[in-house]
């Protein structure tokens, strides 16, 4: 039983940030049908300058928000200076640029900032708790929880302000968007602005627990868009499942199987996921209405 | 054979002709070293040392009465890159010994051409595989990680235990040191209860610890450096498990205690004894090099000394003293006198080395350490 609670709360914070990751994949994927991947840089971002400026002084919380602005702007300039000029350009080519930024983002970081790993303390110290037998860190309740409530207030945003309407329509389809008045191109940029701050969130939430350093973000992207595909791309409760399926897939293969091949087997199990179901696990199929 | 006598006869005239002159030619010596690139960390104070105490030798009169003349080149840390510089070293800049090789990679890549030419080559890199074979040309300073595990196992054995739980990254290091501990681990009366790995860059180890808990290991042993150290130990404190955690030699810099913060108390770890030269007692050998050493280099360079400089330095020293014990830099001589190497106090330790042995430390050359109040404390 102990072990099993363990495992559970292993798979869930690290399934939590590609949770987030994959949310913020969806986010763009949804607005524009690029696949961004430079997200996992916003994720790096939150982390690494929240680690600065507390370190030159800041109080956290400050230092997370400046963190947060700094992805956010980062996410505005990535749209408004590599995506927008290059607007029907096809999907791949897309892709490189974001991959092109990625690079360009993880470049200055290390200059910026440097290449070594950084720590935060934890936010409600490091005295794990006791469940079940098991030992959770309290900054894991606090991923979880931050995770939690930002796919809540993603939910709120989308479904109940005019602006996620807005979102939501033009993900649904561009052109009758604008016909009713939408302003497409800042719909996009919102889109941007609002994964590199859940990236961001999700970087400042984890780094506690796993360090950061200017390299982290490659990573993190790899996997939540393994996520984000596993939920069917453009289906943000499906990005969330999957990040979390994710997360207990490693810990338990981990856990359960063979520490050597987790990732391996963690991978398999998506790939035999997409072979039976192409669309994803909650994805729409793909239906040409005539 | 008329031409070779007539050109013998030029040559010996030549020789005689400038005869005080060619005694003061500066004797050349090789390196080719990692400055740039990923292993900038380690091949950096090494050209810092080469140069500092190339400076020094001169300073004080040189070798054999002539002056040392170091030509260096920054392989990148590119395997390709130190192989061609290595023929440059051999063919166009004609030195007559190489003290350098980052990198085990860069390392292996030269050897060949080093052995070829019968140049003496001292390696500065940590890999078995530079001396082991040995290779009649071939040596290396740097202590290796199969004496980190074994000095490990060691201090296992003297607390009273015997069964290890190991846990290690698949990285390089990690991989390699984990196949070394397994190795050695029957030698030394250890029993391996468990054996996990995780990858690079992994942000979680509490599931192969678990695992870990659950084989009924009496300590946990980690190899691995850097940022997969540090959550190992924190997982492991995490966790609470009240086993005792050692740590490799990768993890000898102040940035691990830092990273690791208070759950690296009590983390035990075999290092060189350059992270503690204060610590060491008075009757110490090493300790006048080690300090000498430090001082000299971070008056002069402005920077916390390194162990890998260290290694740098251990090399140059055991060169310039074989061409003097040889009396000449003829590559076999010299070859001879470096195997010859008996009681040598360098900063990485004590170095007997035989034809057998191409780098001669001993377990004394590892020191036990144990993390107390976020600082280092030399057990033995």
């Amino acid at each position: 039983m102990a072990e099993l609670v363990q495992l559970l709360f292993a798979g869930l914070t690290t399934g939590a940030v590609y949770a987030l990751v994959a949310l913020g994949f969806t986010l763009v994927f949804q607005a524009s049908e690029v696949v961004n991947f430079a997200q996992g840089e916003f994720v790096m971002l939150g982390g690494m300058v929240t680690v600065f400026a507390f370190e030159a002084g800041l109080p956290l919380p400050l230092a997370a928000a400046l963190a947060i602005a700094v992805a956010v702007a980062t996410g505005l300039l990535l749209h408004r200076l590599a995506i927008e000029p290059a607007k029907g350009a096809t999907v791949v080519t897309l892709i490189i640029v974001t991959i092109g930024a990625s690079i360009l983002i993880r470049g200055l970081a290390q200059i910026v900032f440097d290449k070594q790993f950084h720590a935060l303390p934890a936010f409600s110290g490091d005295e794990p708790l006791r469940l079940f037998g098991a030992a959770i860190l309290p900054q894991s309740l606090w991923v979880l929880a931050g995770a939690g409530a930002i796919v809540f207030g993603l939910w709120l945003f989308m479904e109940h302000t005019l602006l996620g309407k807005a979102v939501r329509a033009t993900a649904a389809n561009r052109l009758a968007a604008e016909l009713v008045g939408i302003d497409t191109r800042i719909v996009l940029a919102l889109a941007f602005a609002i994964s590199a701050a859940i990236g961001a969130v999700g970087g400042i939430l984890v780094t506690p627990i796993t360090l950061t350093s200017y390299a982290v973000g490659t990573i993190l992207a790899l996997k939540g868009f393994a996520a984000a595909m596993l939920g069917g791309i453009g289906n943000p409760v499906g990005a969330v499942l999957s990040g979390l399926v994710l997360g207990l897939l490693e810990a338990f293969a981990a856990g359960w199987i063979s520490s050597t091949y987790k990732d391996g087997v963690a991978f398999l199990v998506i790939l035999l996921v997409l072979l039976a179901m192409p669309q994803g696990l909650l994805g729409r199929r793909a239906v040409e209405r005539v | 054979m008329n031409r070779l006598r007539f050109v013998l006869g030029v040559a010996s005239a030549a020789l005689l002709a400038t005869g005080p002159l060619s005694a003061a030619e500066p004797i050349k010596i090789g390196s080719f070293l990692s400055v740039t690139g990923p292993a900038s960390f380690l091949g950096d104070p090494e050209k810092r040392t080469l140069e500092l105490y190339a400076e020094k030798i001169n300073a004080a009169g040189g070798v054999l009465g002539r002056k040392i003349e170091l030509v260096i080149y920054d392989d990148g840390g590119d395997a390709n890159n130190a192989r061609t510089f290595a023929t440059r070293l051999v063919e166009s800049d004609k030195v007559v010994a190489v003290v350098g090789g980052t990198t085990t990679a860069t390392t292996m890549a030269a050897i060949p051409v080093f052995e070829d030419a019968q140049i003496p080559f001292i390696s500065l890199a940590g890999g078995i595989e530079i001396v082991d074979p040995v290779k009649p040309f071939t040596f290396k300073t740097p202590h290796t990680d199969k004496m980190a595990c074994e000095k490990i196992f060691e201090d296992v054995k003297k607390r009273g235990f015997s069964k290890v739980g190991m846990i290690s990254s698949t990285a390089g290091f990690g991989a390699s040191m984990r196949n070394q501990c397994l190795k050695v681990a029957p030698e030394r009366g250890i029993q391996i209860v468990a054996d996990e790995r995780y990858a690079p860059g992994d942000t979680d180890t509490t599931p192969q610890l678990n695992k870990i808990k659950a084989s009924g290991a009496e300590v946990i042993v980690n190899a691995d450096f850097g940022q997969g150290s540090a959550i190992v130990t924190r997982n492991v404190r995490q966790l609470g498990l009240e086993l005792p955690l050692y740590q490799s030699h990768g993890v000898a810099s102040k940035s691990f205690i830092d990273l690791a913060g208070p759950a690296a108390e009590g983390v035990r770890l075999p290092a060189a004894a350059m992270l503690v030269p204060e610590q060491l007692p008075d009757s110490d050998p090493q300790k006048k090099v080690v300090l000498d050493y430090k001082i000299t280099y971070e008056s002069t360079q402005k920077q916390p000394v390194s162990t890998f400089g260290g290694h740098a330095y251990d090399g140059l020293m055991l060169l310039v003293q074989a061409i003097q014990r040889a009396g000449t830099t003829d590559g076999v001589k010299v070859r001879d006198a470096l195997q010859a190497t008996k009681g040598f106090v360098g900063t990485g330790g004590v170095v007997n080395m035989s034809a057998t042995d191409h780098m001669g430390l001993d377990l004394s050359a590892f020191r036990m350490l144990e993390i107390r109040n976020g600082t280092w404390k030399l057990l033995y």
